[in-house]
């Protein structure tokens, strides 16, 4: 009995760990090949130096970050950190109300909603940034029809503005506000807002004490999910701001691409991975008081 | 006493095309304990939800202490309400929550702190404050929710199932409690539930809903003892219930053909060949071995059903329907197989007509 008891629990056991490293096993090896190893690489540069010609020599030093101190890079970087903070604020203040909309329609209108968040999300972003262009461009159908209806006697330069390129930003962010968001509010039990009322809060009060606290980690969800890609995204300011303004995720490429000072833009990324990461540690930290509450 | 506090008078519920409640009207006096009884679906929960205001009657009206309340929000009503499903702010200690009306109102800290600390100790959770509503048990929670709403001091306090979630016994200490409760504070309760017994235990008055229509309200007993509809009598405790025809009035009894024979009951206001119901409890049916007069019900013993406190004897009818008979001890005479004839004390038997059945409905 003992020895079959002994026996089969073993057996049990390898059962059970064969196929988690059967599951797990390939997605590991692929993160490690394609994420860790590249990011490893770039950390590994970005204490290199530059050659004259702009080739990797690899010398330790500290210059690229040296480089980082300087007032220009330090203004790009704090101009790309308050462009994202400002695309984040407004894609929560945008997808908050329009979230909680849709979480409180009968589900068969709330995926048909969601649908028309998404077909733009889905669509290719340069395909969606150059029809931007076309539409807003100063013989385009925005400016024609301005000018026709007598709103305006001459057209209004809109694109390559900062304005057009934090439009573009919220538009390409707000998904990934409003989906967060939708899946928090809609789990909130409508009968916490009824009891809210019946204790005699106002619609405002009870936002402010039942709804907004407990949809609290949906809201972190979308400051992570639109902070994080807004700082290192670069399309949009390429296409709709016509590459005048810099931010960091440009400046990434261009070191990457025709300037060819690999360290310099490994250095940033690592900048940048540092501040995502710093976001994700207090975003766990946060999601783990929450976990002990349920407890 | 008698004064009314909540009036219903005319009031409908549709939900689209849905009538949920029927041209219903009601009184509910200060300081009673009434009780919305029904199955699932009978209305009770919307009416319910109607005074509390998280749904609009579709048309008559509703009066909180002479005042009509139809176009009040929930929250300017004085009306506090204890949820089903205990609805307690997840993110809030047991002190907050209990809290909660309070400081809406921005009522002084101190004075909340006392009130709280006294509610809670009325409720038995001294001690509690601090806890998250995670960390309750049902019964917990249940009476966490009952502080939360009581220490508004509301006028009327509608409970919707308050004790649905919990276990026999729990539920049986806190009926006790609730009533104890009740009288202490004399706050009108409005109390929904399906559990008949639960009505019966608690009520200084039970409406027993059924299609969303009121088919009966009055004391515990009344209805018991003298179910006015068909439903009534056989949705509040157990009843034999048989269909059949006035075939002479002689003074108050009356005799009545049905398919399982004949049988003699009392009642006013019936006419010959009239359609009709007759209800009698199991505790008051008894059987015989010779024919009994007045009756005509022959059956045959079934079988044996011991429940603790009584021992239920089913019987099968001549139509084919079974009726039941309970005793504290098993006759030692009667064998399963055994032929018997089936009677019972007129008076003991409640005559229900038919077209009551609806009635309300008209």
């Amino acid at each position: 009995m003992k020895t079959r008891g002994d026996g089969s629990s073993r057996r049990d056991v390898r059962r059970r760990t064969l196929p988690a490293l059967a599951q797990a096993g390939p997605v590991s090896v692929w993160m490690i090949l394609f994420v860790t190893i590249p990011m490893l690489f770039i950390l590994y540069i970005s204490f290199m130096s530059r050659s004259v010609f702009g080739d990797v020599v690899y010398e330790f030093s500290l210059g690229s970050y040296q480089t980082l101190l300087d007032a220009t890079y330090f203004k790009v970087i704090l101009k790309s950190l308050q462009v994202a903070v400002f695309t984040t604020v407004l894609c929560l203040l945008l997808g908050y109300p329009f979230a909680y909309y849709i979480a409180r329609k009968p589900p068969e209108v709330a995926s048909r909603l969601i649908m028309l968040i998404m077909i733009p999300f889905w669509t290719n972003s340069l395909m969606r940034l150059n029809s931007w262009l076309l539409l807003f461009q100063t013989s385009g159908p925005i400016n024609t029809f301005l000018q026709w209806s007598g709103l305006t006697d001459h057209p209004i330069t809109f694109i390559y503005t900062d304005a057009l390129v934090v439009l573009g930003m919220i538009t390409n962010m707000l998904p990934f506000a409003v989906l967060p968001l939708y899946s928090t509010i809609e789990k909130l039990q409508k009968s916490l807002l009824e009891a809210s009322s019946d204790l005699g809060a106002t619609p405002v009060q009870t936002f402010f004490r039942v709804t907004l606290p407990l949809t609290f980690p949906g809201i972190f969800s979308a400051i992570i999910l639109v902070f994080i890609p807004s700082l290192g995204i670069y399309t949009v300011s390429d296409v709709l701001g016509g590459g005048k303004v810099l931010y960091i995720g440009n400046i990434i490429k261009n070191q990457f691409g025709a300037i060819r000072n690999w360290p310099l833009g490994a250095a940033l990324s690592v900048l940048l991975l540092l501040i995502t990461g710093l976001l994700i540690f207090i975003y766990t930290r946060f999601a783990k008081l929450e976990d002990m509450e349920v407890v | 006493m008698n004064k009314a506090i909540v009036t219903l008078e005319n009031v409908e519920k549709r939900f689209g095309s849905n009538l949920v409640v029927r041209k219903m009207n009601m009184e509910i006096q200060e300081g009673e304990f009434l009780t919305l009884l029904g199955p699932s679906g009978c209305g009770k929960t919307t009416t319910l939800r109607m005074i509390a205001g998280f749904e609009d009657a579709s048309s008559g009206t509703i009066q909180v202490q002479g005042e009509r309340v139809e176009d009040k929000e929930p929250y300017q009503r004085d009306v506090n309400t204890v949820f089903q499903n205990y609805s307690l702010f997840p993110h809030m200690t047991v002190f907050d929550n209990v809290a909660y009306g309070l400081t809406i109102k921005k009522v002084p800290k101190e004075e909340i702190a006392q009130r709280v600390t006294e509610m809670l100790a009325l409720v038995q959770l001294s001690g509690y404050e601090k806890r998250k509503p995670d960390a309750l048990s049902g019964g917990q929670k249940q009476r966490v929710a009952i502080a939360r709403a009581l220490i508004n001091r509301p006028k009327v306090l509608l409970l919707d199932e308050p004790l649905g979630a919990l276990d026999l016994k729990l539920r049986k200490q806190m009926q006790i409690e609730l009533k104890r409760l009740q009288r202490k504070l004399a706050i009108t309760f409005v109390y929904v539930t399906h559990d008949q017994e639960e009505a019966l235990t608690m009520s200084d008055r039970i409406a027993v809903m059924n299609g969303g229509v009121i088919e009966q309200l009055a004391d515990p007993r009344t209805i018991y003892d003298y179910p006015k509809t068909r439903f009534v009598a056989g949705f509040i405790g157990e009843s034999n219930i048989f269909d059949g025809t006035v075939t002479a009035v002689e003074g108050n009894l009356l005799r009545v053909e049905t398919p399982a024979g004949l049988l003699t009951t009392q009642g006013e206001g019936f006419q010959v060949g009239e359609a009709m119901h007759v209800s009698i409890r199991p505790e008051y049916l008894e059987v015989s071995k010779t024919p009994v007069e007045g009756f005509g019900l022959p059956a045959s013993v079934k079988d044996f059903t011991y429940m603790g406190t009584v021992v239920k004897t089913a019987l099968d009818m001549r139509d084919g329907t079974e009726t039941k008979f309970s005793r504290f001890d098993q006759d030692e005479q009667l064998q399963e197989g055994d032929s018997v004839h089936v009677f019972w004390r007129p008076e003991k038997s409640v005559a229900i007509k038919a077209a009551a059945a609806r009635g309300a409905e008209a």
